[in-house]
């Protein structure tokens, strides 16, 4: 659940209240205002939206406990989700030319356990 | 309370409901999307990952495809529309180029059918208000309004924050509202709560398939993530000991022993198995997934981790709003439903259709939706007659207002739906109790439910998940046969006189009853 919004580097632009589905954020004078911290759903898209890497949600979908910010910032974790995907970067970057490796890598998974499955049992495919 | 008119009204926020506004606006509609939550990050889709079926237009290719889909169907699916939503998806996904970064296809083209989900919805956000849709987000919608015939005439609602009341007329409405996951905290889906298939109950449409809802993905314990790391997974108890595990292959058998499993005591992961360009690459596929290990401080192909199955409902479940046209029509004049949101038989039948085919579904009953009620619209007469709100349970109690626990009322109905013992092993004497608990919950919101305010947002979700979960429960009571996602313990076998589509329905009382030939000639 979301954990910190970093003031420091807020410029107030609210793209997290418009995007986050549950209504977490309310505007604020100077920078949103965390208003319905339980409401979050933990989908980590208010983070995508922050230009600004201001926002660090926390992985437990039931908990809002997180390190330190200086720590998580030290550590490389804000801003992550946003790097990792290369949302802001243009459309022809390649960002996602991994992404067809989805459906293989799954079913190489899927493969890996029926194989392991059937030698145990002894089962010939 | 100000009235805006229009002439196609969408409700929902996620790729059905996107595809349904785009393509009515192609067609010259005017379009107002409400979404409770906001399109671009709600719904299912904008944490996933969907890949849509995809098969080049070669008679010889899609002829093959639709017959492996068909004989995945059990029975229940229907070719026409496969052969439909092959051709809608190939030639539409395409189209969201301009907005959309395709990444490579490995040999010097572009790849398509797959696509990240906060990327896609981006996208189809963008491509909406291109086209000249008017999104209007955290407008939850409460109920739908009809004229003295019974012809849907639009919806109102509230806004989230302020609890404005709004006030939508339109020619039609399409009901984009996801699947219902009865808040099994499977990721993305919080708002799935059945609120469409509420609404179009009370005007009269009809549910069918409901009793496909069972459906599992695995997870950690402290979050739902996607699945790709874990497919090849072994499984350890508390004591360390490897539990033997049917491979995801065989479907129920898989979840019926992880289950069983976790209702003994915790069960951990291990992906030590994990293919081996796995983790080199699964940080650029699905930042989520890797976000939720690391932000643990747990290495997630070395260090075992804790389980969970978290229930998917209906959507990836079949069963939904029940379609009577090839139009998408729900039977309701003006009323189209699409999506995760309408039955999903018609191209998946009794399977899960997994997710290319829920995607190519989602895409095509939403353009196909879109159209239809576009359509409705060029030949629509004003209605100036008094509107008749149709909202009941929650909105217009029945007697002496009480304060209702909806937290409570939402956990009893998902743990009647997705509680591992239960849904597993669905048995007459389990199915019956959980029928009773569900009548009693509906009977409270019925009669005693009433909110102001904010909270009548979450009480209108509450009797949608009971409503949802009651015609979940009667439909997979009357089908006494084990049939693909639909394990019945006390008949584990397909029964071939059962090889038809059970339609159920009701508010005050619920009925479910099994097509009858008659159903044809009202369709066509």
């Amino acid at each position: 659940m979301i954990a910190h919004l970093i003031a420091e580097r807020c410029t107030n632009c609210a793209a997290c209240v418009s995007v986050c589905p549950a209504l977490v954020f309310d505007p604020g004078a100077d920078i949103p205002v965390i208003a319905q911290a339980d409401a979050c759903e933990t989908c980590y898209l208010c983070e995508l939206a922050c230009i600004e890497d201001a926002l660090y949600v926390a992985p437990e979908t039931d908990s809002h406990a997180a390190p330190p910010v200086a720590d998580l910032i030290a550590a490389g974790l804000v801003g992550k989700i946003r790097a990792d995907s290369g949302w802001n970067e243009p459309l022809d970057a390649g960002q996602l030319d991994d992404y067809r490796l989805l459906g293989p890598l799954l079913g190489a998974g899927v493969d890996i356990a029926t194989r392991r499955y059937e030698a145990r049992h002894g089962i010939r495919s | 309370m100000s009235v805006t008119t229009t002439d196609v009204l969408v409700i929902g926020g996620g790729m059905a409901a996107a595809w349904a506004a785009i393509s009515a606006a192609e067609a010259g509609a005017r379009v107002i999307v409400v979404d409770k939550g906001a399109m671009g990050t709600s719904g299912v889709t904008a944490t996933g990952g969907p890949g849509h079926w995809w098969v080049p237009p070669y008679p010889a290719l899609r002829d093959e495809a639709i017959a492996r889909q068909t004989d995945k169907a059990a029975g229940l699916g229907d070719p026409a529309w496969m052969e439909r939503i092959l051709d809608l998806t190939w030639r539409h996904l395409p189209t969201i180029a301009p907005f959309y970064p395709f990444g490579s296809d490995g040999r010097g083209g572009r790849f398509i059918n797959g696509v990240r989900g906060p990327e896609y919805m981006r996208a189809l956000r963008a491509f909406a208000v291109v086209r000249g849709v008017e999104i209007r987000d955290h407008h939850p919608a409460l109920e739908l309004i009809a004229d003295h015939d019974g012809r849907v005439i639009g919806a109102r609602g509230q806004t989230l924050r302020d609890a404005q009341p709004w006030d939508v007329r339109s020619a039609a409405v399409v009901l984009a509202t996801g699947g219902a996951a009865f808040r099994s905290g499977l990721i993305g889906s919080h708002g799935c709560t059945g609120d469409g298939h509420l609404m179009a109950a009370e005007a009269g449409a009809r549910l069918s398939g409901m009793e496909f809802s069972i459906s599992y993905s695995l997870s950690p314990a402290w979050a739902s993530t996607r699945t790709l790391p874990y497919t090849g997974a072994r499984f350890y108890d508390a004591a360390g000991h490897e539990i033997d595990i049917p491979p995801p292959r065989t479907g129920h058998r898989h979840n019926q022993a992880l289950g069983a499993a976790m209702l003994k005591g915790p069960v951990f992961a291990d992906l030590v198995d994990a293919p081996r360009d796995l983790p080199a690459v699964l940080r650029r596929i699905q930042p989520l997934t890797a976000a939720a290990f690391e932000r643990r401080g747990v290495d997630l192909f070395r260090d075992r981790f804790p389980v969970l199955l978290f229930g998917e409902g209906t959507i990836r479940g079949s069963g939904g709003i029940d379609l009577v046209d090839d139009m998408c029509g729900t039977g309701v004049p003006g009323l189209y439903a699409a999506g995760d949101a309408a039955t999903r038989e018609l191209v998946a039948g009794a399977s899960s259709g997994g997710g290319a085919v829920n995607s190519a579904w989602a895409l095509s009953s939403g353009r196909i939706a879109g159209a239809a009620a576009a359509g409705e619209a060029r030949h629509a007469t004003r209605y100036d007659g008094a509107p008749r709100a149709l909202g009941q349970a929650g909105l217009r109690p029945g007697a002496s207002v009480r304060a209702i626990d909806t937290a409570a009322l939402i956990r009893r109905a998902g743990d009647a739906i997705h509680g591992y013992d239960k849904a597993f092993w669905r048995r007459e004497a389990t199915l019956a109790a959980s029928a009773r608990d569900l009548e009693d919950d509906w009977r409270l919101i019925a009669a005693h439910g009433y909110a102001a305010g904010r909270s009548r947002v979450e009480l209108r979700a509450a009797a949608a998940v009971v409503a949802t979960a009651r015609w979940v429960i009667a439909s997979a009571h009357e089908r006494r046969e084990t049939r693909g996602m639909h394990y019945r313990d006390d008949a584990r076998t397909a029964d071939p006189a059962q090889a038809r589509r059970l339609i159920s329905g009701g508010l005050d009382e619920v009925w479910v009853r099994p097509l009858t030939p008659a159903r044809a000639e009202v369709a066509a």
